[in-house]
């Protein structure tokens, strides 16, 4: 099988997506010569033209609204934020207006729209750059929130987030894009709301999503020398959270790790922790252990940024935490 | 300007009666205390939506706010299916879970009413162009109110649909106060229709209690939208009669004074006065209006009273849509 970056992924998604479906477009800033902050839409423009990839003024709520104004009609719009920091502008459209649509309504009408960002910090991008603001998303009934980690996830979710008949907000990681993975040529979707078990173990359940999930997967590696066996989970989708995969694994392991990159306070690992808790704590040998970032905004110097972010060892040493086992002095965890 | 026939013109008077008339009986509904929430009156503004909807065809869009129901009935909403959604009743035209301010007609091409004040300009820009995208030649009108033309979403919304020539018109229900704030106080400009300059299209203010006068403005917007022209801004100015709400006597920030000088310009007296005058309807035929009127909201408030609650058991129905 070929490999493609994360970035090919979801490009290649939207493209078979528009080529597939006359009623999709592409709306947002800088999307059509710029192709993105990140360069994610590069070639759609040449070969889709100004009609369906658009370029926008600057104006977050106007991008949202308008791609809810267009969904209720007929067409099926794909909107780009650039940084999920910037969609802090659009929350009246997406929490009042996209998300309650339907049900406002009594069902009467459907609200298919993705809307594309991206978070999470490391480049230096400084505070407006580099949050993680997944948690939000997920607090707001009527919105799917999709996260993905490899390039396969990234181009078989997008795909199905496009065909989803409900508002899905698709966000990606800038620290992803150029990660290499296997995506095959012929086409394939990935359904919403189904979680993926990346690794198998035995006595940890460690739940990770976005970039997140490959600090896990290295530092399970690690691990696995030193006889701890994590299970990783990327959930993929954070709403609706596939609970059965992480419950049934808890089941198996005894303990739960949940890490990712937003900070701590109110993340989204609180409510997977409440979710073991309410429904699974009988299966609990150890306290839950949370992997997250610091209660910080994100510092620009980078030092510091590695700082407040978690990494590999805070997984590692989480994970020796919750075993009770004693942190070989060669792992030099700091 | 263009001639308007007096089948058109007796349209547009029927409309505003049939709003009236509608309003005045969703207070005393309320009044009863049997009404839950809140209701915003526009009794006193029915010469703007009766005369941009005459020149709508069906399959044209309109999009409102929480003071809607005047624009919901020009735009032919039934009086049934309202007062039902007013009841909060399973028969609404939205099941009981939108409310006085959040009526959805999607059958009539009524695409919603927002209790955010602004945040129906971006979405119906984007009704506009889904429209332009797949070549249908409709025409999108956003209703506002005044103080809206101060948000965010008002700007970059009208922006957009400027940038990208889209068929949709704002039409501005300018009464004057946003709640208690007058015009003159949030805006330094002689007429809130010189925000268009900002944005390079048409922007013209016109009285709000005329409804030939508003006819002739929006018929011109309308066809130019049409005819791929783009957008206009049209700033109506017009007086509500009652509070902010129910709740609002309406008499903290406006004097009496004020109140009853507006009353002697109403929209539907003016108008009747014209239409009698031009031989266009007779007072007899204006009675069996009313009379008729009167009747099919008699029917919609039993139809409402006996209605069914939703039922808890489908509460969380629809918050999403079952995907294909």
């Amino acid at each position: 099988m070929r490999d493609l970056t994360y970035r090919e992924a979801v490009r290649e998604a939207l493209g078979e997506e528009l080529r597939r479906d006359k009623s999709v477009f592409l709306l947002g800033e800088d999307i059509a010569e710029y192709s993105g902050a990140y360069k994610v839409t590069q070639g759609l423009l040449e070969e889709f033209g100004r009609e369906r990839i658009r370029n926008t003024n600057l104006a977050e709520s106007a991008i949202a609204g308008a791609a809810l104004g267009a969904a209720l009609v007929g067409t099926r719009p794909v909107a780009e934020i650039m940084y999920i920091d910037f969609s802090l502008l659009a929350l009246d459209q997406i929490f009042n207006q996209i998300a309650k649509f339907r049900y406002m309504t009594g069902g009467m009408v459907k609200v298919p729209l993705v809307i594309r960002t991206q978070g999470g910090g490391g480049k230096a991008a400084g505070l407006h750059h580099s949050q993680s603001l997944e948690a939000l998303y997920t607090h707001i009934p009527g919105l799917i929130v999709v996260m993905p980690s490899t390039p396969y996830d990234a181009k078989g979710l997008l795909k199905s987030s496009i065909r989803d008949d409900n508002p899905v907000i698709f966000i990606e990681h800038k620290g992803l894009y150029n990660e290499s993975g296997p995506v095959p040529e012929e086409e394939y979707m990935i359904p919403l709301g189904k979680a993926e078990v990346k690794r198998q173990g035995k006595d940890i359940t460690a739940v990770a999503y976005s970039k997140s999930l490959l600090l896990t997967l290295k530092a399970a590696e690690t691990l696995e020398k030193y006889g701890i066996s994590l299970e990783v989970i990327d959930p993929r989708t954070l709403k609706p959270l596939d609970q059965d995969t992480i419950l049934n694994s808890v089941e198996k392991t005894s303990r739960l790790m949940i890490v990712h990159e937003a900070c701590k306070t109110g993340g989204f690992g609180a409510e997977i922790a409440a979710i073991v808790a309410e429904k699974g704590i009988d299966y609990l040998d150890a306290p839950i252990k949370r992997v997250a970032a610091l209660d910080s905004p994100i510092p620009f110097n980078p030092r510091l940024e590695d700082y407040v972010l978690p990494n590999e060892n805070d997984i590692i040493k989480g994970a020796f935490e919750l075993t009770g086992k004693e942190i070989p002095a060669e792992l030099k965890l700091g | 300007m263009q001639k308007i026939g007096s089948e058109k013109l007796k349209e547009i008077f029927i409309k505003m009666l049939r709003i009236r008339a509608f309003e005045e009986r969703a207070i005393a509904e309320y009044r009863k205390g049997i009404l839950p929430g809140f209701i915003h009156s526009s009794i006193g503004q029915e010469a703007i939506p009766s005369s941009v909807c005459a020149f709508l065809r069906d399959d044209d869009y309109i999009l409102t706010t929480h003071r809607g129901h005047g624009d919901i009935i020009a735009k032919g909403a039934k009086f049934d299916k309202m007062m039902a959604e007013l009841y909060a009743k399973e028969t609404g035209y939205n099941k009981g879970r939108g409310g006085s301010m959040h009526i959805v007609a999607a059958d009539l091409n009524m695409l919603g009413a927002t209790a955010i004040v602004g945040a129906g300009v971006p979405i119906a820009s984007g009704v506009a162009l889904g429209c332009k995208m797949q070549n249908l030649d409709r025409v999108t009108v956003c209703f506002t109110g005044d103080a809206a033309t101060c948000t965010g979403a008002f700007h970059e919304g009208v922006g957009l649909a400027a940038i990208w020539n889209l068929p949709v018109i704002f039409v501005v229900e300018n009464n004057q106060y946003g709640m208690s704030t007058p015009v003159k106080y949030y805006c330094k400009l002689e007429q809130l229709s010189d925000r268009a300059k900002a944005y390079g299209i048409p922007g013209v203010t016109v009285d709000g209690n005329d409804a030939e006068a508003i006819a002739n403005v929006a018929s011109e917007a309308i066809d130019r939208a049409r005819k791929d022209g783009g957008p206009t801004l049209i700033d109506a100015i017009t007086y509500r009669y009652y509070g902010h709400h129910m709740g609002d006597p309406g008499t903290s920030y406006r004097t009496k004074e004020e109140i009853e000088e507006w009353k002697r310009h109403d929209p539907i007296e003016r108008f009747q006065g014209r239409l009698l005058k031009a031989k266009v309807i007779t007072k007899s035929e204006i009675q069996e209006i009313q009379a008729s009127i009167n009747r099919e909201l008699d029917e919609a408030v039993k139809f409402a009273m006996e209605s069914p609650e939703p039922r808890i058991e489908d509460a969380l129905n629809n918050i999403y849509c079952p995907s294909a």
